[in-house]
């Protein structure tokens, strides 16, 4: 079975190249398998069961959506080869900018959109830095020159990275894009072992274990303070 | 090109002496340069914690994606040997499966093509080789040459040069800056010398296009449908790095299409326009008819169709007087072309 792990900040797109990109692999007689990582709610897997595709949602709650994530990858995997995919395609959306679901020598794609400003490709970080496609989005309704502008912006954030343009509403390049998502050579039975390509946020604080109040005498652990310069308190 | 450990262990301020695009790397990378006569190894051995974690990349890593970028760079720079003088299209197959019948298409530049055929007849997938240049990967089967020989795979996935550029009706600016920012971020990016004489002809040349004028501090979210389509026309003619240009249906208000067409063939690129209005398809030297997800025919556009032209355009400005009779609160006047339906 063939893994590919898709993040991207929400609403990018994600859902949508994903679907189209199906449809060219399913004209290959793939079957393709997905499933959805998020935060508190998705409908996202309506939308794949209508097209006939098997998948799974899993919301991560009150945790770190990324967190879930790697703790849940193993299972996940098992399912796809127990559903006997060709490929297993997971989603999940970059909630904090901070975390990059990817694993190391599994492909790794992230979709970003052109509507987002061209500082997000900066902004976001790990999800773009450590990814090896990137797919951009809606250039169907932003001119040319912001296209040039925000790809070369990607291009300087993460200059190793295939970067390529799909339009989720047409499919416009999802079928080129369909010819590098599946390797007829690899071969996964579990990511156990395996290693995130980036570590997840460094440690823990007082918040992070329930703690609700306020105030300097709370705060335990891993704590950063903004610089506030001199008109800080 | 510098190896990896000769990059770890040169100074930044020499790097940026020999490509000083580099500036740019390191300020979307955020890394803390307090000094450029340190070397990224030293800035890597004086950097915090928390700093390392925003660079995300390694000492290593850095070094890695630094040669990468510059290499890109470089390749984008190398204008010489990416002119693309024409493109070849062979044929493949329809939906069907049966052969498209045509030999070999070549168009160069400078030449405009238009591309007609019914909503799903393959428009889009005719372009989507072009952009990919297929050569039989692709559900028709068709290659794409470009000076007569094998594409390069380059033009699939670089993130700086596109082989198409692309012009729709349903594009609008997104950005929050002036005219003038916006064309500089756009030269920024393309590295180009005289960025400030180049950035004042592409307003030059859009308020040639455009029915009314605007000026270099107007927001570009401000301006109007005409003077949108006027500035991205000038700005991709003059500053995209793509050769070909697709054009998909300009609607004709508020833009002279005609003036825009010479703009993009006088600057050396190939045409190609996707478009159902006459006036714009007779613009053309040649059109595609597509059908069925193949190409089912070419036509050359000829001298009696192109006396046409003449009368279409008149009707054209006709009507266009009459929208902006409407619009001003006018009363609506019967042009005297039509005054043989008096009798
Ligand atoms: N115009 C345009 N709209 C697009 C394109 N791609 C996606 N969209 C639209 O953008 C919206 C969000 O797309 P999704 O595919 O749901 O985004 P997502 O990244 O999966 O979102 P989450 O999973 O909720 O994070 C939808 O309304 C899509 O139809 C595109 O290329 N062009
Ligand atoms: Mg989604």
């Amino acid at each position: 079975m063939n893994l590919v792990t898709f993040s991207g900040p929400p609403s990018s797109g994600k859902t949508a190249v994903i679907l189209k990109t199906i449809e060219s692999l399913h004209d290959r007689g793939l079957k393709v398998g997905v499933v959805k990582f998020d935060c508190l709610y998705t409908d996202d897997d309506l939308l794949y069961k209508k097209v006939g595709v098997p998948v799974k949602k899993g919301l991560s709650g009150s945790l770190c959506p990324d967190h879930y994530f790697v703790s849940n990858i193993e299972e996940v995997v098992q399912w796809g080869l127990d559903k006997e995919l060709d490929l297993l395609i997971t989603e999940s959306a970059g909630l904090c900018n901070r975390c990059s679901p990817y694993i190391k020598d599994v492909k790794a794609v992230c979709v970003i959109d052109n509507l987002s400003g061209i500082n997000t490709p900066r902004k976001i970080g790990p999800m773009l830095k450590t990814a090896d496609m990137v797919v951009i989005t809606k250039g169907d309704i932003v001119s040319q020159a912001e296209r040039e502008v925000f790809a070369s912006k990607v291009n300087t954030v993460n200059p190793d990275a295939l970067v390529m343009h799909v339009n989720g509403l047409t499919g416009q390049g999802s079928f080129e894009f369909s010819t590098l998502l599946f390797d007829e050579d690899e071969d996964i039975n579990t990511v156990k072992g395996k290693k995130l390509r980036f570590s997840m946020p460094s440690a823990m604080c007082s918040y992070c274990l329930g703690e609700t109040r306020i105030g300097e005498e709370h705060q335990l652990g891993n704590v950063r303070k903004i610089d506030l310069g001199d008109s800080g308190v | 090109m510098y190896s990896k450990i000769e990059i770890k262990n040169t100074s930044i301020e020499e790097i940026i002496k020999k490509y000083p695009y580099i500036e740019n790397f390191f300020k979307e990378q955020e890394i803390p340069i307090e000094n450029k006569s340190q070397t990224l190894n030293e800035i890597f051995k004086n950097i915090s914690s928390i700093e390392r974690e925003d660079i995300v990349y390694s000492e290593d890593e850095t070094a890695e994606k630094l040669i990468q970028y510059i290499k890109n760079m470089q390749e984008f720079l190398g204008v010489e040997d990416n002119t693309v003088k024409n493109l070849s299209i062979l044929p493949g197959k329809d939906k069907e499966g049966y052969a498209e019948k045509y030999e070999k298409l070549t168009i160069k530049n400078g030449e405009i093509i238009s591309i007609v055929g019914p909503t799903g007849s393959g428009k889009s997938r005719l372009l989507a080789d072009i952009e990919w240049t297929a050569s039989g990967d692709t559900p028709t089967g068709r290659h794409i040459l470009i000076n007569g020989e094998k594409a390069d795979k380059k033009w699939r996935f670089s993130g700086g040069k596109k082989l198409v550029a692309q012009l729709s009706q349903n594009m609008n600016f997104v950005m929050d800056l002036s005219v003038e920012e916006f064309l500089h971020l756009h030269a920024e990016s393309r590295l180009i010398e005289n960025e400030d004489q180049v950035v004042e002809r592409i307003i030059e040349e859009a308020n040639r296009l455009a029915g009314e004028k605007f000026s270099p501090g107007a927001q570009i979210t401000g301006l109007s449908g005409g003077q949108s389509r006027a500035l991205m026309i000038a700005d991709t003619a003059i500053l995209s790095s793509s050769p070909i240009i697709l054009i998909d249906e300009i609607e004709n208000a508020g833009i002279n299409r005609e003036k825009a067409l010479k703009l993009l063939v006088g600057e050396e690129k190939i045409v190609l326009m996707a478009t159902h209005d006459p006036i714009l398809a007779l613009m053309g030297d040649r059109r595609i008819i597509i059908n069925n997800g193949g190409i089912a025919d070419i036509i050359k556009t000829s001298e009696k169709e192109k006396s046409m032209l003449k009368e279409l355009k008149e009707i054209d400005s006709y009507l266009n007087e009459l929208r902006e009779d409407l619009r001003y609160g006018r009363e609506l006047k019967r042009n005297n072309i039509f005054s043989l339906y008096d009798a």
